[in-house]
Parts: C-alpha cells; structure tokens; sequence
C-alpha cells in the first residue's frame, strides 16, 4: 500500500514537470524541468527493483545528454525575444491531435493481458535480483554481446558524424 | 547484494495510464513548440516514456531481458542526441535561428 501511494505521488509529480517542459517559454527553464523529470523516471524505475537501469538514467540522461542541451543552449546565447512562437490554432490543433493518440494508445494498453501477481517467496526473490548489475551483466556480456558491440560501432560513428557536422566551414566563417 | 526494494507486490496496472500520457506530452510538445533544441527534448521525453513502460512489462513478466534493450535504447538515444545537436548547431550558424521552419529554406 505504502509504495502504491509512492507510486502515484511520483506518477503525478512526473506528469506536472513534463508539462513544465512543453509549456515553460525560456529553453532553459525546460531543460531543468526535464532534468526533475528524468529524476522522477529514475524514482519510478527504482520502484520496480531497476537499480541498475536508474542508475544509468541519471548518469546519462541527466548527468550527460542533459549537460550537452544545456551547453549548447548557452552557446546559442538566445533569448525571450527570439522565442518562435506557434499559431493559437495551430497550437489547438496539435492539442487535439495529442488527446486522440492518448486515446489509442490507452485502448491498445488497456487491453493487454498481464499475468497474475506472484505470490511465492520464490518467485518474488527472482524478480527481486532481475534489475541488478550482476544479472544484467551476465545477460548482456553471452546472450547480447554482438549488439553490445555494434552499439559501440554506432558511438563510433555518431561521434564522427557530430565532429563532422560541427566543424566550420571556411566560407561560413568569412560570412560571420 | 540484496535488492534495495524488499517489497513483494504493488498494483503495476498504474505504468499503463502513466507512461502514454508521458508520451502524449512529449508528442503534444513536439507539436507545439518551434524551437528545435525543445522539440529533441520532447522526443528524449517520448524515449523516456517508452523506457519506462518496458521496465514495468519487464517487472510484469519478470524477464531481465528487457532490462538490456533499455539499456540499448538509452544508448541509440545518447547517439541520436549528439548528432541532433550538431545539426542544431550548423543549422543556427548558417541561419541565424533555432526556429524549426527556418529548414524551408534549405530549398533549393
């Protein structure tokens, strides 16, 4: 009982930042509001015996994708003025829109058959140990090594794509 | 070590309402918003809200499994992010804005 109510005080507070992230006009302000949120996320994942994965939470989302917003936001060095602002009709629109895709995904949801709840002590302290790092490793470094190792040809290449893409160019900076 | 959580059950059914409306705000706001650098934010949110329903499938049906492809998409996220703001980065050097319609003009 005590962690139901944990749960849906967590779920709300989720729900009321990621709102501050798309209705708070300064980039800044939202990038912090996602930053509580992620924490939010991590509390969830905490809740549902995900150590290993809220840990990673924090420290990737918040900790470095977060940062790197955050960096090139200052870089930009925007302001309130320079705010592009959508259309009230457009905006409406896109709320509509919004409710409609809840909708369908809360009747494919609400449809899902989900096994009974465990009850034997045996099968609650399996489900106990599943988020923790020596599981998640062991499963991670047999069964899922070729794609551990293709994701590190991904980093490769994004990290080359993002240098790449970054770099200035000569005519550009003659312009600036 | 033991789990930090020593609970047995809690009503998980919960996950399924929150994590679409996570997912919706993050669609909503890709809509709403101009500014290129909220709208990757909305889209980090959406991974998010996936992420979290696939914990909680994994909690459902106590597969570890699931638990990896989490940790995949954090990664495949981490990746999109860096690319997606180097992109930000050049479009604003070249165009002098953040305003996403400002790409119309990458036309001929």
């Amino acid at each position: 009982m005590t962690y139901e109510l944990i749960s849906y005080i967590l779920g709300g507070l989720t729900i009321g930042s990621a709102l501050m992230v798309i209705l708070s006009s300064h980039p800044v302000r939202s990038v912090m509001y996602l930053v509580i949120t992620f924490f939010f996320i991590s509390g969830h994942m905490v809740l549902m015996n995900a150590q290993f994965l809220a840990i990673v939470n924090i420290i990737v989302y918040a900790g470095a994708i977060m940062v790197l917003f955050l960096f090139v936001l200052m870089l930009l060095n925007l302001n309130k003025e320079s705010e592009p602002r959508m259309p009230f009709a457009a905006q409406m629109a896109a709320i509509i829109a919004g409710g409609i895709l809840l909708l369908v995904l809360l009747a494919a949801l609400a449809e899902s058959v989900l096994p009974p709840t465990r009850e034997t002590s045996k099968q609650i302290a399996e489900i106990q140990n599943e988020g923790l790092v020596q599981n998640l490793g062991q499963l991670l470094f047999s069964k899922y090594i070729v794609a551990f190792e293709v994701s590190s040809i991904l980093f490769l290449a994004a990290m080359v794509g993002a240098v790449l893409l970054a770099k200035r160019e000569k005519q550009n900076t003659e312009e600036i | 070590m033991p789990a930090l959580i020593s609970h047995a059950e809690f009503s998980k059914e919960f996950y399924l309402f929150l994590c679409p409306i996570l997912f919706t705000i993050g669609a909503v706001g890709l809509m709403i918003r101009k500014n290129m650098i909220v709208m990757l934010m909305c889209i980090e949110l959406m991974l998010n809200a996936v992420n979290l329903l696939m914990v909680s499938f994994a909690n459902f049906f106590g597969q570890g499994d699931a638990h990896i492809f989490v940790f995949f998409i954090i990664v495949v996220a981490a990746a999109e992010a860096t690319v997606g703001l180097s992109i930000i980065l050049m479009a604003f050097r070249n165009l002098r804005s953040i305003d996403v319609d400002m790409f119309k003009k990458l036309k001929n």
